[in-house]
């Protein structure tokens, strides 16, 4: 009994697969009977078909904000390493601007900025394209905290690594390549893993500006229909199938850079 | 190797560390520095691998005098081997790719060359068999001895150990003592600051005694053990022979 329910994280004991099915079972059915129940007390009466039909703004809306979240995911990681280089560097423009930028984009709210992005920066600068100001937008807040996790991993790695890569010659920029970043970025997976996730969620604020995500086909299908669980529970789901990747991933990421220090 | 060190001052938040230390050898290969804790051994040693600018004065070796320049610092650092007391390899890297990766990016060697190489010298001290692994999975006289493998694959021109072995068990401090004696018998010129008294005898043909910031005491071995002249060095020297 006591091995069907406890496992002591120190043993090296693998857990057998009987036993972890078993526990995510439980785990499931519970969730399942608070969801089922709650679900039951509700006066409603499901009227799936009426979403169905607009299944196809699901779908679409859906591959919008895969790419979209997939651009600024690649955009901001670029922004990210330019404003955590920036802070730690020796040219003061450089190191003041990064630093303004972290703040100023930590510090307010991600509504605000895309708003501004949008009517005001997009406006004097005749960007007419919204899914592009989207892109920028969400890319330019989430870089913020990239940067952020960035700098952290960075500072991780020791002074004796630095002299180490000094001694064998390798220049500046060589050092970071292959001493720092290497060791820097397997620090800051795990963080970086819960901003990806975070950047995917936020991209349904894009839907103020009328960019056609997934979050604004649920809006607008909820809206026609009056159905409103039966578009947002879709919805629920669809932002599983984008998150969940990203974890398998980084966890799979994990365990090949494994080492100790 | 011809060494001198021309008045070299070094400060560290206006505690003075060095202080005009000079020395003038002019046929040297094994040259020991000895001293108690915080004499500046460690910080002459960092100053000759152009890892540390000194306030003032200046190392010449073989007649060339070290241009404290990034480009010419980085030239030196490149022709010179050096290990330190401990963390030295990368941790992320494999024991082989820690030797490869200087032989391949900053000597130009392509990368089989450079495994080759590496290869060779893991053979020649015996720890082929630890190639793949990554420094956490190795004892830390291993770790030790792939440091100097990946200090010597380079074929610099003069080998520096600071305390290499300070932080080994006895057992671990006698694999990589043997390794480093070895070295110096096959004709490599290194600077070893070591607490070892009784290695630093039997391996170097020179000492220097540094105390307080100040070489104190130079020469050969039997000069500096048998003979020492400064009343500082005979205080050292009595305290730590003793036992």
């Amino acid at each position: 009994m006591k091995r069907l329910l406890f496992h002591d994280r120190s043993s090296r004991a693998r857990l057998s697969l009987p036993v972890r099915i078993f526990n995510v079972l439980v785990v499931l059915l519970l969730i399942t009977a608070i969801f089922y129940f709650s679900f039951s007390q509700l006066d409603t009466s499901w009227n799936w078909g009426a979403v169905y039909k607009y299944r196809h703004r699901f779908i679409a809306g859906w591959w919008a904000t895969l790419w979209i979240s997939l651009a600024s995911l690649g955009l901001s990681t670029l922004i990210g390493l330019a404003a955590a280089f920036g802070q730690r560097s020796s040219f003061l423009f450089w190191r003041y601007l990064s630093k303004l930028y972290v703040e100023l984009i930590r510090g307010t709210p991600l509504l605000v900025q895309i708003l501004i992005f949008w009517y005001v920066i997009g406006n004097a600068i005749h960007l007419g394209n919204r899914y592009l100001a989207g892109i920028l937008a969400l890319a330019v807040f989430s870089g913020a905290y990239i940067s952020e996790i960035i700098r952290a991993g960075i500072e991780s790695i020791g002074k004796s690594q630095l002299e180490s890569a000094k001694a064998i010659g390798l220049t500046g920029v060589q050092t970071y390549r292959y001493v720092v970043l290497p060791q820097a970025l397997r620090q800051s997976l795990p963080p970086l893993a819960g901003q990806f996730v975070s950047l995917i969620k936020d991209s349904s604020l894009l839907s103020v500006i009328a960019i056609s995500e997934f979050t604004l086909a649920a809006q607008e299908t909820a809206s026609v229909t009056y159905s409103n669980f039966e578009c947002y529970i879709p919805l629920a789901v669809g932002y599983l199938l984008l998150t969940l990747p990203i974890s398998i991933a980084t966890r799979w990421l994990e365990t090949r850079t494994t080492y100790e220090t | 190797m011809k060494l001198k060190l021309d008045q070299i001052c070094k400060k560290f938040d206006e505690a003075s560390v060095l202080d005009a230390v000079s020395l003038d050898m002019e046929s040297v290969h094994a040259l020991v520095l000895i001293g108690p804790s915080g004499s500046g051994k460690s910080t002459l040693l960092r100053i000759i691998a152009g890892l540390e600018i000194p306030d003032s004065g200046g190392v010449e070796i073989n007649g060339d005098r070290l241009q404290y320049q990034e480009a010419s610092l980085l030239a030196h650092r490149r022709g010179i081997g050096t290990v330190f007391q401990a963390y030295n390899l990368f941790p992320h890297l494999t024991a082989l790719k820690n030797i490869t990766l200087p032989l391949e990016k900053v000597h130009g060697q392509s990368a089989a060359a450079a495994r080759e190489t590496a290869m060779q010298i893991l053979k020649r001290l015996r720890l082929e068999s630890h190639a793949h692994k990554r420094p956490a999975e190795l004892s830390g006289g291993q770790r030790q001895r792939i440091a100097i493998a990946r200090a010597i694959a380079i074929k610099p021109r003069l080998l520096l150990f600071d305390e290499p072995t300070s932080s080994l068990d006895p057992e671990m401090t006698a694999e990589v003592l043997d390794l480093i004696r070895e070295l110096g018998e096959e004709g490599r010129d290194f600077i070893l600051v070591t607490h070892e008294m009784g290695f630093a005898r039997r391996i170097a043909d020179h000492v220097a005694l540094l105390a307080d910031g100040r070489i104190v005491e130079a020469g050969s071995v039997a000069e500096v053990f048998d003979r020492p002249q400064a009343a500082r060095s005979k205080e050292f020297l009595a305290r730590v022979l003793k036992y």
